[in-house]
């Protein structure tokens, strides 16, 4: 117990409920806002997965790297996405993933 | 039990507390403080694994940007969105298999992790400097140059997108009705003197 957060395997499953709790809100919501914070639950699991095993090898840190740029990316995705959001928004004012239909007919 | 097991144990409950609650929530501004909590949360596991650079960016664009950018989008949009029953039909059935598909498929995963039986990777001391500003950005800015523009042209890309798809009208404008004025040879007089003299095509009235 007095390892509890000094093992590698600790942050390895702590990511995974992360990524899983992620994926599951995703999949089963419905309201695209949730469905985008669900996808940032997953980007930031990711996250903590690279910084985990970064610490574990030491020397040079190309995972914090990696990890940096995720953060990067993520913020231009949530930019986007929430634009996206708005204008679908306007166009069925609602924010109902179900009702996204308008290239399915 | 440490300082160090406490700060694990505090920011894992952080993270998992605030990712159940964002994805249980019903209302959006609570999903979105379940994200703010799950966020600090990451960001004190940061501290925990010595990557205090990341733990600082962690906060500052996730809490400080991304988390603001879904609230301003939620208060916008009418806080009261929560998505409610569905107009069109229901995606019942898709949602419990999607869900209980994943389910099974991390608890297989869950279950194979923990018959692992090799030995646990047990971190050795960190190296000094590891992960702090002077040592990342070093390395950024020696190793990763190329790929840092290329992520801010990414995101001056991505805002420049934003800014295109949010303005955009949901229907086209209608056309200005045809009139004398949309005949004129310029739209108005380029100076003040030439009010007096309309550039018109059309013979003065």
């Amino acid at each position: 117990m007095s390892a509890l957060g000094y093992v590698l395997e600790h942050y390895v499953v702590l990511s995974a409920l992360l990524f899983t709790i992620g994926a599951i809100g995703f999949l089963v919501r419905r309201n695209v806002l949730i469905q985008l914070m669900s996808i940032e639950l997953m980007l930031n699991a990711i996250n903590l997965l690279l910084v985990a095993y970064n610490r574990q090898h030491g020397g040079p840190m190309t995972g914090q790297l990696f990890a940096f740029f995720i953060i990067a990316v993520a913020a231009a995705e949530a930019a986007v996405g929430l634009a996206i959001i708005l204008s679908y928004y306007r166009l069925k004012a609602s924010v109902h993933s179900d009702e996204a239909d308008a290239l399915k007919h | 039990m440490n300082a160090g097991n406490a700060l694990f144990i505090v920011g894992a409950l952080l993270c998992l507390v605030g990712a159940l609650s964002t994805v249980i929530a019903r209302s959006p501004i609570r999903a979105a403080m379940g994200l703010l909590i799950t966020i600090i949360g990451i960001a004190s596991l940061f501290l925990k694994l010595s990557a205090q650079f990341l733990a600082a960016i962690q906060i500052i664009v996730y809490a400080g940007a991304v988390v603001v950018l879904f609230v301003f989008v939620i208060m916008l949009i009418g806080a009261d969105t929560s998505a409610g029953p569905p107009k069109s039909g229901g995606s019942v059935g898709s949602r419990i298999v999607a869900g209980g598909g994943m389910a099974v498929l991390s608890g297989l995963g869950l279950l194979l992790l923990a018959r692992f039986d090799g030995q646990p990777v047990r971190f050795g001391p960190a190296a000094v400097g590891h992960g702090d500003v002077e040592a990342v950005g070093g390395l950024l800015f020696r190793e990763a140059i190329i790929p840092f523009e290329l992520a801010t042209a990414l995101l001056i890309v991505a805002v420049i997108g934003a800014i295109a798809v949010a303005r955009s009208k949901a229907r086209p404008r209608p056309a200005p009705p045809e009139s004398h004025e949309s005949k004129r040879l310029f739209h108005g007089p380029l100076h003040p003197r030439d009010a007096q003299r309309p550039l018109s095509k059309e013979p003065a009235e």
